[in-house]
């Protein structure tokens, strides 16, 4: 230990242990070069197989180059009518849901932190049964005004309702208390479900189809317009919560510690929540509710590159994306011409991938 | 310099604090002390803005603490807490650097990078940079949360320390070191306001003392001033006698024995 009498002259600076480091600063191209093959397969893969080489000049050839890269015109039109709405569906869809719990997790300091919590998922789905339930009486008249996108609507407005509901019952003085938040969301949770299960009990048996096929999750509705309805609204949080690396690092210090360090604390965690909100409220009104990935992609993102946020966030984007576009492409492909809802398969392959780090990550402690 | 004026606060309808007046000013190290309770962490509490005052105003640098912009005021003045709940694993290094937040926007700089080397070699740390926080001992977690806050008022001209129990869990030789490197702030013109427990520490080390009594100053001043055995009796309920340091010149406070403080009946003997 040096001696305090004169404060000592700088040591050496010793770089951080080098091979963490590297994972770290590789983890983002390979996951973007890794997103992009996986875009390319699953634009490819269906029904009608396109090659991938196909692929790539069906797309040059939008942009205006020509390649020379063979395809036929019924390739074009199947690629750019149903396949690439799709998967530009499931990457948007992907990289929202994969930042809004990387996000939640760093927000309520836990690791178990997911979309579901703050009543996001219970509210949209409560609204979407409401409107497959009772549209026929109550809900008419929206259903005229809105058309198609009647349920996505409801369930963008639900998931809305209840984040807010449970922000203002976790509010003392004026400071939302994380830990009332985690309860009262919990206790929104069952209210939501409970009505959700009255409606579903009183759902004829085509209502009760609509119902749990909407529940499981699927892309299967993609198309232009979804895909450029949900554009804007997934363009907030798409681009500035990967901006709040720095700022969630710091609330894991505690938030009277953030606050020391000159973090406006209240106005960081009223962005959380409104930006997680509309990724995952988005999410769910376009495509059901699709569980396990916000939970896990993060955790797999932290175990690659370490707890630091400023990489956490874009690569729970990159991740996430990654994830929905390969479980879209199992989903449309495993038991065709039929089709997998998308959230069996995220929960069916999640589950066990999370089991399996949870029991290595307890050999590593104790070895 | 803070500048407390009548301070009062309440939790509810309990006071914990009640009309303190203070100054801290730059140059000095000013040691709160106080038995468990006395209203310590509460007011430091105050001065770090953790809380609002029920009565009185808080100034720093001539300025309500209130106005001063939290980024502003996170480049003059840092806080250690008592409590430190990290919820990530990162390594020492990574949160030593958030120490250096308010400094750099987007990726820090060459100079950061050094100021945190600086920091963790002053509080003994740097053979453990690269170590995950969870995996160190509890005076060593104190100690590289000793070096964010050092980190992050590091080249500050006049700033100040706001230190609540920094020497909790420490070992005696890094007790004094703590203290030691504050002494060295206070010498390059920073102001420190710590809560201390250990009486010898604070007269040996503090410029001026504030004793605390259920919320209210008994004594402030130098600490030949306020520690004396009735100023001591009436704050601690105990008995003390004052000897001469034998090397410092500072009093030496040593607890009068007190043979039938818990009787011997207090456990029951146990029944053969």
């Amino acid at each position: 230990m040096p001696a305090v009498a004169d404060l000592p002259s700088p040591p050496p600076i010793t770089p951080a242990a080098p091979a963490a480091d590297r994972r770290r600063r590789l983890l983002l191209p390979a996951l973007a070069a890794l997103l992009l093959g996986a875009v390319l397969l699953s634009a490819g893969a269906g029904a009608m197989r396109i090659p991938v080489p196909a692929v790539v000049g069906i797309l040059l050839q939008r942009l205006g180059l020509a390649t020379g890269l063979g395809f036929e015109p019924q390739h074009e039109a199947v690629l750019w009518a149903i396949r690439l709405p799709r998967v530009c569906l499931g990457v948007l869809i992907g990289a929202a849901l994969g930042l809004a719990g990387a996000s939640l997790q760093g927000l309520f300091r836990n690791p178990l932190a997911d979309p579901g919590l703050i009543g996001v998922s219970a509210g949209a789905s409560l609204a979407a049964v409401a409107t497959i339930v009772l549209e026929a009486t109550l809900l008419a008249a929206v259903r005229a005004q809105l058309g198609f996108y009647a349920l996505a609507a409801a369930a963008f407005a639900g998931a809305c309702g209840t984040t807010l509901l449970v922000y203002q019952l976790s509010k003392e003085a004026g400071r939302a208390v994380v830990a009332t938040m985690l309860l009262a969301g919990i206790a929104v949770n069952a209210l939501a479900g409970a009505l959700t299960g009255v409606l579903t009990y009183a759902a004829t048996d085509e209502q009760l189809r609509s119902i749990t096929f909407w529940g499981l999750g699927s892309l299967g509705g993609a198309s232009w317009p979804t895909v450029l309805g949900a554009l804007p609204l997934l363009a907030g949080p798409l681009l500035l919560l990967p901006r709040l690396g720095k700022p969630l690092n710091l609330l894991a210090l505690g938030e009277d510690q953030a606050a020391h360090l000159g973090l406006p604390v209240t106005r960081l965690k009223r962005q959380l929540i409104v930006l997680a909100t509309l990724a995952v409220g988005t999410s769910v009104a376009v495509a059901g509710s699709i569980g396990f990935l916000g939970l896990v992609v993060p955790h797999l993102m932290r175990l690659a590159a370490g707890p630091d946020h400023r990489t956490v966030l874009p690569a729970s984007a990159l991740g996430g994306a990654l994830v929905l576009t390969l479980a879209d492409t199992l989903a449309r492909t495993a038991v065709a011409p039929a089709e997998l809802p998308i959230g069996i398969l995220t929960a069916l392959l999640g589950a066990p991938v999370f089991l399996w780090i949870l029991l290595r990550e307890k050999r590593r402690r104790l070895a | 310099m803070f500048d407390v004026q009548n301070l009062s606060y309440l939790a509810g309808r309990r006071p914990l604090l009640r009309d303190v007046t203070l100054r801290a000013r730059p140059g000095e190290l000013l040691a709160v002390v106080g038995a468990n309770g006395a209203g310590k962490s509460t007011l430091l509490r105050l001065l770090s803005g953790d809380l609002t005052p029920s009565a009185g105003t808080v100034q720093f640098e001539g300025r309500p603490l209130r106005s001063i912009p939290p980024a502003v005021l996170a480049r003059r003045r840092a806080v250690l807490t008592q409590q430190h709940p990290l919820a990530l694993a990162f390594p020492v290094r990574e949160l030593v650097l958030m120490g250096r937040y308010p400094h750099f926007r987007g990726q820090p700089a060459p100079p950061d990078h050094a100021v945190v080397q600086q920091a963790l070699a002053l509080v003994g740390l740097a053979p453990l940079a690269g170590r995950s926080y969870p995996t160190l001992s509890g005076g060593e977690q104190q100690r590289a949360q000793l070096a964010r806050v050092l980190a992050q008022v590091w080249e500050a001209e006049a700033g100040f320390l706001l230190l609540d129990e920094p020497l909790t869990g420490l070992d005696l030789n890094h007790q004094h070191h703590t203290l030691e490197v504050a002494r060295a702030l206070v010498r390059r013109g920073f102001g420190v306001v710590a809560v201390l427990h250990d009486l010898n520490l604070a007269a040996q080390y503090a410029d001026q003392l504030l004793l605390l009594r259920q919320g209210e100053v008994v004594a402030g001043g130098p600490p030949a001033a306020v520690l004396t055995p009735a100023h001591i009796r009436h704050a601690f309920d105990l008995d003390v006698e004052l000897l001469p340091h034998p090397t410092l010149g500072c009093p030496l406070i040593v607890p009068v024995p007190r043979p039938a403080a818990v009787a011997p009946g207090c456990w029951p003997t146990p029944a053969l």
